[in-house]
């Protein structure tokens, strides 16, 4: 499994109800549902993801996650995840208040805009950092760890766990953790309230 | 798999006449995704249909006569327990699924609700859990048209000397297949081209291709359907509510749901639009039923479900290749 999945699925209990938001082909629900013993459902928009889903045996809805959202009932999740989603929708803010409503913990993670290679690109060659390029990245929104933790503050919600990655989605090593919007790649975040 | 409303057991292969398919003889067969080679395909007509199974035109062993309006009002828990038994008389104890389109989803999602442990998926195409004011009203213009029809008699048209209420049944299929297309296609279908001619003959007698093509599909319908059928069944979808009452006893009785769900809409279905489909998706998902529910795209309408679209194929292939998977995993 991918190591920031991998991660995420630590943070989880047994038995629980999860949404995972941009499920891809259902790793990580797989893994839940039949090691974990959780119920899961995920939502996934793309084609090939939601059939791969289906193969897996993970029950998934084949939708925008902004569209989805809004559909879904308070109280029915005991977590929804959203991994490496968030700077690709339209409306983070939005999506954050949204999950909120529909499961009292979930867990956010993203990459850093500022980890330090990012920095150094914008400084010293003056490109964007961007995969494959600006112009063909999903990402709409791309943000820092500050960004984002103040937007979490916003919205009224409290960060109640947060793990540092490095480049290869692993937990940062500690020395990271000084000043973590320079030298974490990104993080996996639990959010509660 | 459970037949719609004016469907019978003839789902697939012909009978002498190639031309003269099965209805869903594009989902059902060898290497399709009801493959054939790999599932037994249990296809059976409903209680109160006209094509095998008792209804409204069979004899009342009481009177010797043809029970009409006699026969009692059905629901869709009557329709399941007539295939269970069937089901159980060919010595079978669980179904690796249950599917159906419309009516049929109808019986599969009753059948998974009132019967854990019978069915391992349940997969409902283009169907709904409660049919809306505007579903009423298409049903009751088209009882409306068989009842008012002279030839009606109260039900009681089955004598050989006695005409049929031909006129009303077809004119309630007419209505009824307007809303099974979508806007689209018929446009696609017919536009304003006139039948059989370049200019139009301008009177009220046919003159557009799509006035022609519904009365055809009125026509012919009159071969195969009875019109106390049409009653029964489309009262039986009014009537229908699996998730209506004490919501304490649906929860219970959801909380024993088994079967895993497939929900599958079509866009340009306005028949039973993927609105329907939703609300089944919810309630299922709320009481942690696992569903997978997709919208598939076609230009159809409610007929899409009779149609080879291959994303929704391709998605019924795949959900039962995982169903047989787990049936075969010790």
């Amino acid at each position: 499994m991918r190591p920031d999945l991998t991660i995420i699925a630590a943070l989880l209990g047994r038995g629980e109800r999860v949404l995972d938001l941009g499920c891809g082909d259902g790793e990580l629900l797989e893994h839940l549902i039949v090691e974990r013993g959780c119920a899961g459902h995920g939502v996934e928009r793309s084609t090939e993801g939601f059939h791969a889903c289906v193969a897996r045996g993970v029950p998934v809805t084949q939708a925008e996650i902004e569209d989805e959202l809004p559909e879904l009932g308070g109280e029915a999740f005991d977590w929804a995840v959203l991994s490496s989603v968030l700077p690709a929708t339209r409306r983070p803010a939005r999506v954050l208040r949204d999950m909120a409503r529909v499961a009292p913990r979930r867990i956010v993670s993203l990459p850093n805009l500022a980890h330090w290679p990012h920095r150094l690109a914008l400084a010293a060659r003056g490109t964007m950092p961007a995969t494959p390029s600006w112009h063909e990245s999903p990402n709409l929104h791309p943000a820092s760890l500050r960004d984002f933790e103040a937007l979490v503050a916003e919205s009224g919600q409290r960060v109640a766990r947060r793990v540092l990655l490095d480049a290869a989605n692993r937990p940062a090593p500690r020395p990271v953790r000084a000043r973590p919007n320079l030298w974490a790649a990104g993080a996996v975040y639990v959010l509660e309230g | 798999m459970c037949h719609a409303l004016t469907g019978d057991a003839h789902a697939a292969g012909h009978h002498g006449d190639p031309d003269r398919p099965g209805w869903w003889d594009n989902l059902i067969g060898p290497g399709r995704p009801l493959d054939t080679d790999r599932y037994f395909v249990v296809s059976a007509n409903v209680l109160g249909g006209c094509r095998g199974t008792t209804g409204p035109g069979s004899a009342d062993p009481s009177t010797g006569r043809p029970y009409g309006l006699r026969f009692p009002l059905l629901s869709v828990i009557d329709l399941v327990e007539v295939h269970r038994a069937l089901i159980r008389h060919l010595g079978i104890t669980r179904l690796l699924g249950a599917i159906g389109g419309s009516l049929g989803g109808m019986q599969v999602l009753q059948w998974a609700m009132d019967h854990p442990g019978e069915l391992a998926g349940a997969l409902t195409v283009a169907a709904s859990a409660r049919l809306s004011a505007q579903n009423i009203a298409f049903s009751a213009v088209a009882r409306e048209a068989i009842m008012r029809d002279p030839d009606f008699a109260g039900g009681d048209y089955y004598a050989a000397e006695h005409s049929r209420p031909d006129r009303g049944l077809m004119l309630a299929r007419m209505i009824a297949h307007i809303t099974y297309l979508s806007e689209a296609s018929m446009r696609e279908k017919f536009g304003r081209r006139i039948q059989d001619a370049a200019e139009p003959r301008y009177g009220f007698d046919v003159d557009f291709e799509v006035e022609s093509y519904l009365e055809h599909q009125g026509r012919s319908f009159l071969k195969r359907f009875d019109a106390n059928t049409y009653l029964y069944l489309t009262r039986v979808m009014d009537y229908y509510d699996p998730f209506g009452g004490d919501p304490a006893i649906l929860a219970a009785k959801l909380a024993r749901v088994d079967a895993r769900f497939l929900v599958l809409s079509f866009d340009s279905d306005w028949r039973f639009s993927t609105g329907h489909a939703r609300d089944i998706v919810r309630t299922l998902s709320a009481a942690r039923v696992p569903v997978t529910f997709r919208e598939i795209a076609s230009s159809h309408g409610h007929d899409s479900f009779l149609l080879p679209v291959p994303e929704y194929h391709r998605t019924v292939a795949g959900f039962l290749d995982r169903l047989a998977a787990d049936a075969d995993a010790p």
